[in-house]
């Protein structure tokens, strides 16, 4: 069968945050790029961040982008490559100010200024108090910035590829990217987009886990058709799990409301945060407050009938601060908690958010492998930013509203790296003969499987697993156990069956080809986190409970075939500043 | 819970038809997109877009018995059964509850939906008071979802023509920005018989928009700016 083709300066697959930030710069220099999205593209994923982006402005408090870096190291758990931190904390200001100009409706202070507020392991001084370093619109921060990036794109006119599905990863017998295979949802067609730069800006995975805050949409694609190609896939033991997700349904509540003044409760209605971090209290890292929430449960101090969550009060704030900062907050309590926490305290329960691993790439969102000579040889041709890239500057545990600052700083670093690497590779390679076959091979055992397993059964079997096996705190026993369930679960995959054959908008075959993607973060997720004898960040062994930085203060790289595992060094050293040595972390 | 569900695959389908179902929810399922995901996982050729199931990406916008509105933030409790889904009205059907938005995008585009501001940036953010800023509130938060374009008569006549109620919004939110320099050039791009005058305020936008915005007041403001210009 023949397969259409068409040639681009560069193809960015994934239309969030960090796709558009990088589309922007392409479009804007005069490239041909297309931009292919599973959703319209203000539908992506990163319209539901809420708290704010950080960035050392320092309109409330005194602030400085190295007190940023020292405490993003140190939320890191020292995991973070402080080259790529110094890079990203230094940057903040700047793509801050330009998102502003680009037409974002921050909240704004009395004097004109952008509204910041305080946020979770953000200090001032290397440790000192807390600093206010979140720029925020009211608690819809993401939707903001992701309308105002699409809006910019259109201006820009970028080419979208709405509702097209990347499929796989085209590259040659050096190794080198070439392009992607695609998937066009509405006719059902498959094309070939050949790409002298082909840029993952694909998301997250949080779908691995039966309670996410993640969207339907976040399966992991851009690690899926990495894994496949023989790219691996860099600290996937390291899962953020968010310590405020509504209690049962999992949709996320800020941490903006510990931002603006609210705490959490347990049974007894005490402040236990105040026993965890005596110093932060409830505005301690995620993993610290999330571990915290868990004990609290596992001690018999949780809520409700079945003592399963905790309290999240705000109604002291008073309505005003609620409906002018807390907006959507109080909407999303109201409709999925059914409490109005102007009056009430939310339930809430930790629940799995964000993804630290990914692949790996350095800071100028190249894509680095181990090949011949070292673990970080650049894939030609290949790049990733956002979350489903490991850069890695959250390490083992990502501080919040660093996530929206890492896409667009390595969105537009990467858009800048694509323009110069470009001037060098201005020609597109000749395909590979069979650049096609294991696509087309993997879509007609699909079309003509028989007697095969339903595809959301497996989903949850899957998703029900890692939520099992792979959770806040994880146990040698549970997580053996898990290796084999997840390779259980991944042989099912392999012979998933769907009734619906349409060739127009057919669902149910994306969903299939979304499991094939979350199956290879499922087992790279479990591996890794079966290998790794320490605690560090939001890897919590009940076993190995301390960190160990003589044996693991390193990069773990999993390899989807022969679920092989590698290892390599932490970058300790900054750009230009003094290295931040690991030491104890304490809130 | 039974429901009633518009049904139709041009890749095997004649004519759209209404297929029932009658399935057990769990206590679980509590908005309507629950339910329609317990659907899917047993007839999984029931086609319908979504994605964070909080109401905040306006993908899974349906007709739900007779009123335009997100499935993921519809508590299934309280709705007349058989429950009756079809997709938004005035648009085209690509299949099932999934319409084709190319129109209502084109809408929005039309608009320019992006600030214009042709001074050279400042070293920092250019500055707005928490009042101007308090002008786009209300504005600035709609999700496309096309829940309110969909419900008014004047966008089902003239889709071509007529800007709708979003798009509306979206010129509004820009009108109404302390930091854009393009409010003429876009008063003209609305000034004619058909973009903006098409809106007869009969407020169905109002009436559907499930964030709570009010694309009527938005509209009437536009006006307002239009009718001071020409004194």
């Amino acid at each position: 069968m023949a397969i259409a083709r068409r040639k681009f300066d560069a193809v960015i697959v994934g239309a969030g945050g960090a796709g558009m930030r990088a589309a922007l710069q392409l479009s804007e220099a005069g490239l041909k790029v297309a931009v292919l999205s599973k959703v319209f593209p203000t539908r992506s994923h990163t319209v539901a961040a809420q708290g704010g982006i950080a960035a050392a402005l320092g309109n409330v408090t005194e602030d400085n982008w190295h007190w940023h870096m020292y405490d993003t190291v140190k939320g890191s758990d020292y995991l973070g490559d402080q080259d790529a931190i110094e890079f990203m904390c230094r940057q903040a200001n700047e793509v801050v100010y330009e998102l502003e100009h680009f037409g974002m409706p921050f909240d704004r202070l009395e004097n004109g200024k952008i509204y910041q507020r305080p946020f979770g392991g953000q200090s001032q001084n290397f440790g000192g108090a807390q600093a206010t370093r979140s720029c925020a619109a009211a608690d819809r921060t993401g939707h903001a910035m992701l309308h105002t990036l699409y809006q910019r794109n259109v201006r820009a006119n970028t080419q979208f590829f709405v509702e097209w599905m990347g499929l796989d990863l085209i590259r040659d017998e050096q190794g080198d990217v070439l392009g992607v295979t695609a998937l066009e949802m509405e006719t059902g067609e498959v094309m070939v987009l050949q790409a002298k730069a082909t840029l993952f800006a694909t998301g997250g995975a949080g779908r691995i886990f039966h309670a996410s805050t993640n969207a339907f949409i976040n399966t992991g694609d851009g690690l899926g058709m990495a894994a496949r190609a023989g790219i691996p896939l860099e600290d996937m033991e390291f899962w953020q799990f968010h310590p405020t997700g509504v209690y049962g349904v999992g949709v996320l509540i800020s941490e903006a409301v510990r931002g603006e003044g609210g705490y959490l409760l347990n049974k007894d209605g005490e402040r236990f945060m105040q026993r965890y971090a005596p110093h932060a209290k409830d505005l301690a890292s995620r993993d610290v407050v999330s571990r915290a929430l868990t004990t609290e449960i596992k001690e018999g101090r949780g809520c409700g009938k079945d003592a399963d969550h905790l309290l999240l009060k705000l109604d002291h704030l008073g309505a005003d601060v609620i409906n002018m900062r807390l907006p959507g907050i109080r909407e999303i309590a109201i409709k999925f908690a059914r409490v109005d926490p102007i009056n009430e305290p939310i339930p809430v329960a930790p629940t799995a958010h964000y993804m630290m691993g990914g692949i790996p790439s350095n800071f100028h969102g190249q894509v680095v492998a181990p090949y011949k000579t070292g673990p970080e040889e650049v894939v030609q041709g290949f790049y990733a930013v956002g979350e489903c890239a490991c850069v890695s500057v959250h390490g083992a545990n990502r501080l919040g509203t660093n996530s929206l600052l890492d896409i667009l700083v390595f969105g537009r670093a990467a858009g800048n790296q694509i323009i110069e690497d470009l001037k060098k590779n201005p020609h597109h390679k000749p395909l590979p003969a069979d650049a096609t076959d294991k696509v087309l091979a993997r879509l007609a055992r699909l079309d003509a499987q028989k007697d095969g397993e339903n595809v959301a059964q497996v989903g949850t079997d899957l998703r029900k697993t890692m939520q099992a096996h792979c959770g806040v705190f994880r146990f040698a026993d549970m997580l053996k156990q898990g290796v084999t369930k997840i390779g259980e679960v991944a042989e099912r995959v392999a012979h998933t069956e769907i009734r619906d054959k349409s060739r127009v908008f057919n669902t149910a075959r994306v969903e299939a080809l979304e499991l094939d993607n979350l199956v290879e973060v499922a087992l790279a997720t479990m591996v890794s986190a079966e290998a790794r004898n320490e605690s560090r960040g939001a890897h919590a062994r009940d076993d190995f409970p301390q960190r160990d930085d003589d044996k693991w203060l390193k990069h773990t790289l999993y390899f989807s075939e022969g679920r092989r595992l590698d290892y390599k060094p932490v970058r300790l050293k900054p750009l230009t500043v003094e290295s931040f040595p690991p030491k104890p972390r304490i809130y | 819970m039974r429901f009633s569900i518009y049904r139709y695959d041009p890749d095997k389908d004649d004519k759209p038809y209404m297929q029932d179902y009658d399935i057990e929810l769990e206590p679980s399922d509590r908005m309507l997109l629950d339910a329609l995901i317990r659907i899917k996982s047993i007839d999984d050729s029931l086609s319908l877009r979504r994605s964070c199931r909080e109401g905040v990406c306006g993908s899974d916008a349906m007709n739900i018995n007779g009123r335009n509105g997100l499935a993921c933030i519809t508590p299934v409790a309280g709705l007349k059964e058989p429950v009756e889904l079809r997709p938004l009205p005035g648009l085209p059907v690509i299949r099932d509850l999934i319409v084709d938005m190319t129109q209502f995008f084109k809408q929005y585009h039309s608009i320019k939906p992006y600030l214009i501001n042709n001074d050279p940036p400042p070293e920092t953010e250019r500055l707005q008071s928490p009042e101007e800023k308090a002008e786009l509130d209300g504005a600035y938060e709609c999700i496309l979802c096309a829940c309110c374009t969909t419900a008014c008569p004047s966008f089902w006549w003239n889709p071509d023509k007529f800007v709708g109620p979003a798009g509306l919004l979206q010129a509004y939110r820009f009108l109404a920005d302390s930091r854009d320099q393009a409010s003429a050039e876009r008063l003209d791009n609305l000034e004619d018989p058909y973009r903006l005058f098409r809106c007869h305020s009969i407020m169905n936008c109002v009436d559907a928009c499930p964030k709570g915005l009010n694309p009527t007041s938005a509209i009437g403001k536009i006006k307002d700016m239009m009718v001071k210009r020409t004194v």
